[in-house]
């Protein structure tokens, strides 16, 4: 066979199987594709409610940006003024201070309330329905009228202080303990957590604790060798989750200081600062510029939240 | 006979006395879990036993006892007074939960209808790019809603819809929660993929498999999408509260911050009154909803 012949044959070849071929393959792209269609809502938002707007507030976090009258370039300014800007950082202080300890207490108090709901304990599910209720509410701003006037100068806490002899006092308008009830609220809505943490401890075999039963360990041993390491995965979640939401809390400090962050600015969440500058005092700019600095505050705690993982959370194979 | 008779007893003493100590626990536990429930749902209560109480009366006995006269609707009334002068309307809070229902149910078939069909090409279908969008999706779960918040803001206020619920719902039409998303994807991994393929083979197209063979199977998802969307739009109040400055255009969470900012907002009894009435569908939630609840936040909490 010629050469010439051999490249006619390999030419037809090219053109007729593929014939069969290409319908199956076109076929197949169109089936594959049509996972965009599927995913177009998805890409509009995240093109025009994501990614759009990230890189316009960069902009703007550059410029100086009065509502009405529209962005100005000045560099770095927003930035330098924000590290000068004192009450940048005592809503710095007021935020760290809410998730290093409200966060935690509440994972707390729910991982120490599902333990103690043991399976097949009679009153499970009224207790786990009661004890859920207020994690349904708390966000609410109802809520947080309440919890004004709980912890006001003739709330129920107060009265409940009374029982003891205890003279209370007005703990929201004090600046020493309005903080605190607000982080108290935030405990007061341990149970998803509980609720999250019973199905965790449910999916534990019991052989493991019949086994170290038989083999002597006492509850606390229990506790701390088999429920806790099994449940280091959800506890991790949950406080990764969390920590992202509590920089971001807002409605509670709003409605309990009537708006302003106070008294004296010790209920001044970086939130409530943010949406001030952007919304009280139009400093559309400023506020973008303090966005940022939260979002790249919030990265790097849950980077190290990731980082820390390493040394407590216990994956099991 | 006679050598076994001296170890029975103390055997049986030891069970006997186990379980003494073990039902002394168990009422301790009892009793420590009742104090903790009754310490929570305190607060509550007196939410509610407030608002029918006389102003007077709320600080003055904060305990449950005397009843109030639940049939006194005073506080109600002198809520509603005020409101029809900040709204206009004759029956404003009517209105409020018009207006948070329209963007609740809005928000939830908007998550319900989107995050599904995002869900389903991520799990489901292969494309360029899914990997990277995937990865993408997830991060913005994290991301927090300020970075895009001021820009968003300037966008609406541009397009005229500030005081309009667009600015609330559409977004949900475009699968920004990204989280219900994550929880659907995770979900439809767990289906057999035999169930589609099979019907792939009878010809079936994408659309169909997802709308007759996958959305049947995704209810348990669906539910805790729709029930938790629900909950977090009804809680719902930085947005709100930017978005809605019209009393006309106001939901129950704005209505009851207004009130607190209006004159009447010193009279706790109707403060109490009206906060009441703006929680009230949680707690038919709380109600009818408690078998979904359980098992959706079992859901949404594991990775």
């Amino acid at each position: 066979m010629s050469a010439l012949a051999e490249l006619q044959t390999q030419a037809s070849a090219r053109t007729r199987i593929p014939r069969a071929e290409r319908r199956r393959l076109n076929a197949k792209k169109r089936w594959d594709n049509s996972g965009y269609l599927f995913l177009l809502p998805w890409m509009i938002g995240i093109a025009g409610l994501t990614v759009i707007p990230m890189a316009s507030s960069l902009y703007f976090s550059l410029t100086k940006y009065p509502l009405l009258k529209g962005p100005t370039w000045i560099g770095v300014d927003n930035y330098i003024r924000l590290f000068a800007d004192a009450r940048v950082w005592t809503s710095f202080r007021v935020t760290f201070t809410y998730v290093i300890i409200g966060v935690p207490l509440q994972l707390a108090v729910a991982l120490a309330i599902a333990v103690l709901l043991d399976r097949g304990m009679k009153g499970l599910s009224f207790y786990r329905s009661v004890l859920y209720l207020p994690s349904l509410l708390g966000g609410s701003v109802a809520i947080a009228v309440l919890w004004k006037a709980v912890f006001g100068a003739d709330g129920v806490f107060n009265a409940f202080l009374a029982l003891f002899g205890i003279h209370g006092m007005g703990w929201v308008s004090n600046p020493k303990t309005a903080l605190g009830s607000i982080i108290l609220l935030h405990c007061w809505t341990f149970g998803s957590a509980m609720v999250i943490f019973l199905a965790g401890l449910r999916n534990i075999p019991t052989m493991y604790y019949e086994a170290a039963e038989i083999d002597g360990a006492g509850p606390w041993k229990r506790f701390t060798s088999i429920t806790m390491p099994l449940l280091t995965p959800i506890i991790f979640f949950n406080l990764v989750m969390q920590i992202i939401a509590a920089f971001q809390s807002f409605t509670q400090a709003y409605i309990v200081s009537g708006g302003n962050g106070g008294p004296a600015d010790s209920t001044l969440f970086y939130a409530l600062y943010l949406y001030k500058n952007a919304f009280s005092y139009f400093q559309m700019g400023y506020a973008a510029a303090m966005a940022w600095v939260l979002f790249l505050v919030i990265a790097a705690v849950t980077g190290i939240n990731f980082w820390l993982s390493k040394y407590w959370v216990f994956y099991d194979a | 006979m006679t050598t076994l008779a001296p170890l029975a007893p103390p055997a049986h003493r030891r069970a006997n006395h186990t379980s003494v100590s073990r039902r002394l626990t168990s009422v301790a536990k009892h009793l420590l879990l009742i104090v903790v429930a009754v310490t929570m749902i305190y607060p509550l209560l007196w939410l509610i036993w407030s608002s029918f109480r006389a102003n007077g009366e709320i600080f003055k006995n904060t305990w449950l006892l005397p009843l109030p006269d639940f049939g006194n609707l005073t506080n109600f009334a002198t809520g509603f007074t005020s409101f029809q002068q900040m709204t206009g309307y004759t029956y404003p809070f009517a209105h409020f939960f018009l207006n948070t229902l329209i963007i609740t149910v809005g928000c939830v078939i908007g998550n319900l209808a989107t995050c599904s069909l995002a869900a389903y090409a991520f799990a489901r279908q292969k494309f360029r790019g899914r990997s990277v969008m995937f990865a993408v999706m997830l991060l913005t779960v994290m991301l927090p809603g300020h970075v895009v918040l001021i820009p968003q803001y300037i966008i609406w206020n541009k397009l005229g819809l500030i005081n309009t619920f667009v600015p609330l719902i559409l977004p949900k039409f475009l699968a920004v929660d990204a989280f219900y998303t994550f929880l659907m994807v995770q979900f439809i991994r767990g289906i057999p993929s035999e169930l589609d393929e099979s019907a792939r083979i009878d010809g079936a197209n994408h659309w169909r498999i997802f709308s007759r063979i996958m959305l049947p199977l995704m209810v348990p998802a669906m539910a805790t999408t729709a029930i938790f969307t629900f909950i977090g739009v009804w809680n719902d109040f930085f947005s709100q509260l930017i978005y809605l400055t019209d009393p006309k255009k106001w939901t129950v969470a704005i209505g009851v911050k207004g009130f607190i900012d209006s004159e009447t907002g010193s009279n706790y009894g109707a403060t109490f009154a009206m906060s009441l009435l703006s929680i009230v569908p949680l707690f038919l939630i709380f109600l009818f909803g408690q078998k979904y609840l359980v098992k959706g936040i079992a859901m949404t909490g594991f990775k």
